[in-house]
């Protein structure tokens, strides 16, 4: 295969980490941890949200983040032929 | 039947599975030793892995450490998970793809270097030894406390059973146990956590329920549980404890720098990394690190919902109770030490306030052999009393320990307790076990010392190695030295600041020099060590920031990746070979080659 379109496949790839990196910090970080006062000021159910951001969101976002990844790259491997 | 026969009979079938599947499970080669031959399917590695993740205090611990810290716990939950996404993005399908055996391996032939491959394997003993030597005093804890024998008897019946399915089936024996233990000690767990939330809230779903309303009958009915327990924590002088930041807990930066350090040292702790050069491919080895944090994740949700149960319900039948209507679980577990009462004020009635009652865990005044008791029938304990108000000792570990009774469940639930939490703590020393004996027979005695050396003879290295090795853990678990709280900081620190910016840089950026990251690794090491032995073992306040000493290998990380990437500027730039290889790793296709080179 020649090798602009592996670093086209590369670039793919590290877009999707980006993107989804992102989202890992945005719920942890931003929403658990930085806005978590202003967040607390809303509740779901009994939850104040941004203790329940810290306290489970984050845990349930990382494994759906993972699984996202996956699909994306079973998708990107097949189309540059890369796969095993 | 009693509690304690119950026990035997749980550990006791649990145990013999372990051995059966171990003796089925041994191997003949270096890769079924090293790593399974490669042939473990995503979804049982992801639980072996989640397995060989949650340690003893995982299972026992963690729930009292949260239920005490309210809010600022998730840095343990969060830290603890979001590892597995580094994992899982940056690390995992390239480290298969590269597929030799170790994490020194990788870090030895991507820095074209057996000086780098050295500072590698030290620390991977060093951070494996470390986190051991808990593990095997876990082990010794709850054969004592459940088995009632000596913690050193259960410590060398804990060497046994490890040094049989490591030392015969390597990792092949390992990874195997490891998915029959994850099922042990995942059923153990949420059984109680079920039922109390059901007893609590009417909610079968423990994530759910310690959000929703209370259902049980009393004058709290038809509150939110959380907005009660921030009633309650405050009306006894606590922060709230859904609440963050506030006066007596910990600094926002402190609780982000934690969290960052614990999800980075997670991504490069040797023994999770090592689980993910065991499947067949590199799709599975993405795969399975998902399958590994939905495993570890069905613990880690349902340990905040015990936390809040466990505080409600222990603050709900303690708190301005008179000690004689105490429940019975609450007397019974006084006799093992980890609660006790203190009648400061002489009014009969436990109160419970912020604060330590005494100082130190309690020691019971024994006359003849007897303990003996206050006026009120509790044990009296011969600390010396706080002036504060706080009258209970409430050791963290019996918001796991003591669940199964508090929520009023047979006794074969408290028998499973103690075979999971056993679990655990077995599956994560075996683990840590195969990375020391695998590091010092792969990395130094057959990549450095003798690299002719036939199968066999690299088989019977690496068996004597564990054994070795579990000598060492075993003598540090009856020995617990003074500083094994302490150092566990030191593992997390010392994986985050030395191993995960080099594997990342190595991967992601050709140009990365064996000059920059031996540098990198050494900086951020240095620095690492050099604050927590700072500030634990010399006494110096937080100095940097203050930020604590589990945090501060978020700094160290840091230090790592600038310099590794200053440094690499400054020198020639990587063979060609080596730069081949990067490229190569990045491309799914043709992991079989890789291995066959073995």
């Amino acid at each position: 295969m020649d090798q602009s379109k592996l670093t086209e496949y590369w670039h793919k790839n590290l877009t999707y980490v980006v993107i989804l990196l992102c989202i890992w910090g945005l719920v942890s970080y931003v929403l658990g941890i930085i806005f978590v006062k202003p967040l607390n000021a809303i509740s779901i159910g009994g939850f104040p949200l941004g203790f329940w951001f810290a306290n489970q969101g984050s845990e349930v976002i990382f494994v759906i983040l993972i699984f996202v990844y996956v699909g994306l790259m079973s998708r990107l491997d097949r189309k540059y032929d890369v796969q095993e | 039947m009693s509690i304690l026969t119950w026990t035997y009979i749980m550990v006791g079938i649990t145990f013999s599975i372990y051995i059966v599947i171990a003796w089925r499970s041994r191997v003949a080669t270096t890769a079924g030793f090293y790593v399974a031959g490669k042939g473990v399917p995503a979804i049982f590695n992801g639980m072996a892995t989640a397995a060989d993740w949650m340690s003893a205090a995982s299972f026992i611990s963690m729930a009292g450490l949260i239920s005490f810290l309210g809010y600022t716990g998730s840095m343990y939950l969060m830290g603890w998970t979001g590892g597995y996404v580094l994992l899982a993005l940056l690390l995992a399908p390239y480290l298969r793809k590269f597929g030799k055996f170790t994490v020194p391996d990788f870090v030895g032939d991507r820095y074209y270097s057996d000086t780098a491959r050295v500072v590698a394997l030290i620390c991977a003993i060093f951070v494996s030894l470390t986190y051991v030597c808990g593990q095997m005093r876990g082990v010794g804890i709850v054969f004592s406390r459940f088995l009632e024998v000596q913690v050193h008897v259960g410590v060398i019946i804990g060497m046994a059973i490890v040094f049989i399915y490591a030392g015969l089936g390597g990792m092949k024996g390992i990874t195997w146990t490891q998915v029959a233990q994850y099922c042990v000690l995942i059923v153990a767990y949420l059984i109680p956590a079920v039922a109390i939330s059901v007893h609590l809230t009417g909610w079968p779903i423990p994530q759910i329920g310690y959000g929703a309303a209370i259902s049980a009958v009393g004058p709290e009915q038809g509150k939110y549980l959380l907005d009660v327990l921030d009633v309650v924590n405050k009306d006894l002088g606590f922060a709230a404890y859904t609440s963050a930041f506030a006066a007596g807990q910990k600094s926002m930066l402190d609780v982000f720098m934690i969290t960052f350090a614990l999800m980075v040292g997670t991504a490069g702790l040797p023994h999770v990394i090592i689980r993910f050069y065991t499947v067949p491919n590199v799709k599975s080895a993405r795969i399975s690190a998902g399958y590994a944090l939905f495993f570890i994740a069905l613990l880690y949700t349902t340990a905040p919902a015990v936390a809040v149960f466990a505080r409600y319900n222990m603050i709900d039948t303690l708190n301005d109770k008179p000690y004689k209507q105490a429940p019975s679980w609450f007397l019974n577990w006084q006799t093992t030490g980890l609660m006790a009462w203190v009648d400061k004020n002489g009014d009969g009635i436990i109160q419970y306030r912020p604060g330590d009652p005494f100082v130190g865990p309690p020691k019971f005044k024994e006359a003849d052999g007897k303990i003996e008791h206050g006026k009120f029938g509790e044990p009296l304990v011969t600390n010396k009393l706080t002036d504060n108000q706080n009258e209970l000792y409430v050791d963290r570990d019996i918001m796991v320990l003591a669940n199964p009774e508090i929520a009023g469940l047979p006794n074969w639930v408290v028998g499973l307790v103690a075979a999971g939490g056993l679990a655990a703590a077995l599956s994560t020393a075996a683990g840590l076990l195969l990375v020391i004996g695998s590091s010092i027979a792969h990395d130094l005695y057959y990549r450095m010392i003798n690299p002719q050396a036939s199968e066999a003879l690299q088989l019977t290295i690496g068996r004597i190695m564990i054994f070795v090795a579990i000598c060492v853990a075993g003598y540090f678990g009856v020995h617990p030295p003074a500083f094994v709280a302490q150092v566990v900081a030191f593992a997390f620190g010392l994986a985050a600041s030395s191993f995960f910016p080099i594997i990342i840089m190595g991967v992601f950026w050709k140009r990365t020099t064996r000059e920059g990251a031996i540098a990198g690794m050494i900086v951020g090491i240095v620095f690492t060590a050099a604050y927590i032995i700072h500030v634990k073992f010399m006494g110096a306040g937080f100095w940097f920031l203050g930020i604590s000493a589990e945090g501060i290998g978020t700094v160290g990380m840091i230090f790592n990746f600038v310099v590794c990437y200053i440094v690499s500027l400054l020198t020639p730039p990587p063979p060609q070979d080596v730069q081949d290889m990067v490229e190569s790793i990045r491309y799914p296709r043709g992991a079989e080659a890789a291995k066959a080179v073995h």
